[in-house]
């Protein structure tokens, strides 16, 4: 037995260090939980634009940024926050690098956060997507951050463990990534406390802000929910994952390709030809990397496909990866420029940035956050796991409705802008398609609606969760750790 | 588009430290035995304690016979 070997008294010093996990973890349930209310809300300001009454705060510009913020940045970057430091601290075998430093990067990240939930509704906005914060607040996140960076690669730096577990790169390149696209994209000259301007202007802009939103799809949205990917699913599914090797090729592939594929957000603009072109041919590479991560991950349960039936945490791992592999198919597809004057500015788009969200790093958080909640409270299982099966199966309905719906809308919209009558004149005004497009966006409303309901019955199970257990540390087994 | 004197030089710059990164751990020995480190994850949890367990799991350590 490895436990019987430790020989030394529970100190400090042999136990894992969870605050910063349990913390992140709970705070990543809470803002799901908003983040979906919002995304709710502005859906239904979509369908029926008079539900703000006139209340400039609730208006949809001011608004949508703070869904999107709420989501990407506080429920998935507090999942990634409290798994990274769950996995780098079980992979290396040893207790955080700093755990003053752990905690003051959770408070420091959720004043980002704070600040954020009450800037946006203000209309103070820097006005790029996904890069909203203003230029106080943007600093203050570059602080957060490299304190973040300190703790992971601090924990690293002091490993037990010579080999640093797959799992690790994804979370170190997601955060080295991160930081570099963060500095060069907000980077502005302030004309006020909260005003400031960009230092690139006009399509030079463009292409900065691309390059740093696609990279903070590929580093953020792929590489963090990745090394959740190849930490979870072997531990939940008791067995290794199917290619170690593989999974090795796949973090190499992934970083050195994902860099170039930006310019395809800027089809047909005033960018360079050729720029847009070296951009659609990287997108068309990451299709490999993508699958072979997506086929390494399924296939470890290839010989125990029964587990699926029985585990519903196993039900949201596995089906996140499927959307992961839907969603990278997807991409490249409407990177092509022929597909993308029809797809791009239409809600294709919008069901495209879903099926990821909603299907991929979604799932892969409430399935990892499934199997580390109950183990932060001492517990082996959630409170109910009947509820964890409802979860999935409400969320996965949603998906459906929420990207088939959105998935119409938007190749209706695309044919509808580009139809030519006889004479050369656009078939149908503006307006016309805006109006075709409403019975789609009520049956997108109730997709979010469920994909919330089931986002506050993971809440609830999380508070039974919490409520029924307590505090419990974990110790580190030292025999296992030179091997 | 002088942008790209921006981004292009610095993620070819990001490229050449990927490589080096890359070497490091190549001929830093991390993908000598990749089988094995695939399934050391799952033979390392220990199981959780509570901190006022923490003193009887120690006495019982030192009391081998001890049940």
């Amino acid at each position: 037995m490895v436990q019987s070997s430790v020989t030394a008294p529970a100190q400090p010093a042999s136990l894992y260090d969870d605050s910063a996990v349990r913390l992140f973890a709970i705070a990543a349930i809470v803002w799901g939980v908003v983040g979906m209310l919002v995304g709710v809300f502005i859906a239904a300001e979509l369908a029926w634009p008079d539900i703000s009454f006139g209340i400039p705060w609730l208006s949809y510009g001011r608004i949508r940024p703070l869904h999107t913020n709420a989501v990407i940045f506080a429920f998935g970057g507090c999942a990634l926050m409290a798994t990274s430091y769950y996995v780098v601290q079980r992979t290396c075998q040893v207790r955080l690098f700093s755990r003053a430093l752990s905690l003051l990067h959770f408070w420091g990240y959720q004043a980002v956060i704070v600040l954020a939930a009450i800037t946006l509704p203000l209309g103070i906005t820097r006005g790029k997507e996904y890069a909203e914060l203003e230029w106080p607040i943007a600093l203050l996140l570059t602080v957060v951050w490299v304190i973040y960076a300190i703790v992971f690669f601090g924990t690293i730096g002091i490993r037990k463990v010579r080999h640093i577990y797959v799992a690790n790169w994804f979370y170190g390149a997601f955060i080295i990534a991160v930081a570099l696209l963060h500095v060069v994209n907000a980077a502005s000259i302030p004309v006020s406390m909260w005003k400031s301007y960009s230092v690139y202007s006009g399509a030079q802009d463009a292409m900065v802000q691309w390059w740093y939103g696609h990279n903070a799809v590929g580093f953020f949205l792929t590489a963090g929910f990745l090394g959740m990917m190849y930490y979870f699913i072997p531990k939940q599914a008791e067995r290794p994952i199917y290619s170690y090797r593989l999974s090795i090729v796949h973090f190499w592939a992934l970083i050195f390709t994902y860099m170039w594929a930006g310019p395809h957000h800027l089809h047909y603009t005033a960018l360079p030809d050729w720029v847009q072109s070296l951009g659609m041919v990287f997108s068309l590479v990451l299709l490999a990397p993508s699958w072979g991560g997506m086929i390494n991950g399924i296939m470890t349960l290839s010989g125990a496909w029964h587990k699926l039936r029985d585990d519903p945490i196993l039900k949201f791992l596995i089906v996140s990866l499927s959307f992961y592999g839907m969603a990278t198919f997807e991409g490249p597809m409407m990177a092509i420029k022929t597909v993308n004057s029809l797809s791009h500015y239409t809600d294709w788009g919008i069901a495209h940035v879903h099926s990821g969200a909603l299907g991929w790093v979604g799932l892969i958080s409430m399935g990892s956050l499934y199997y580390l909640i109950p183990r932060m409270f001492g517990q082996t299982q959630m409170y109910s796991v009947k509820a964890i099966s409802l979860h999935f199966w409400i969320a996965t309905v949603g998906i459906v409705l929420y990207i088939a719906s959105m998935w119409i809308a938007g190749v209706m919209e695309g044919l509808m802008w580009r139809a030519i009558n006889t004479d050369g004149t656009l078939t149908y005004s503006f307006v016309e398609t805006v109006k075709a497009t409403y019975p789609f966006y009520v049956v997108r409303l109730g997709g979010g609606l469920l994909y919330l309901g089931g986002m506050l019955v993971m809440a609830w199970n999380v508070f039974k969760t919490a409520t029924n257990g307590r505090y419990a540390p974990v110790r580190i087994p030292l025999a296992a750790a030179y091997a | 588009m002088d942008s790209l004197y921006l981004l292009i030089p610095f993620s070819a710059l990001v490229v050449l430290a990927l490589v080096a990164v890359f070497g490091w751990a190549l001929f830093g020995g991390q993908f000598d035995d990749l089988e094995r480190e695939g399934e050391r994850i799952l033979a390392s949890d220990a199981p959780a304690i509570d901190s006022d367990q923490q003193a009887q799991t120690a006495a019982a350590e030192e009391c081998p016979g001890a049940p």
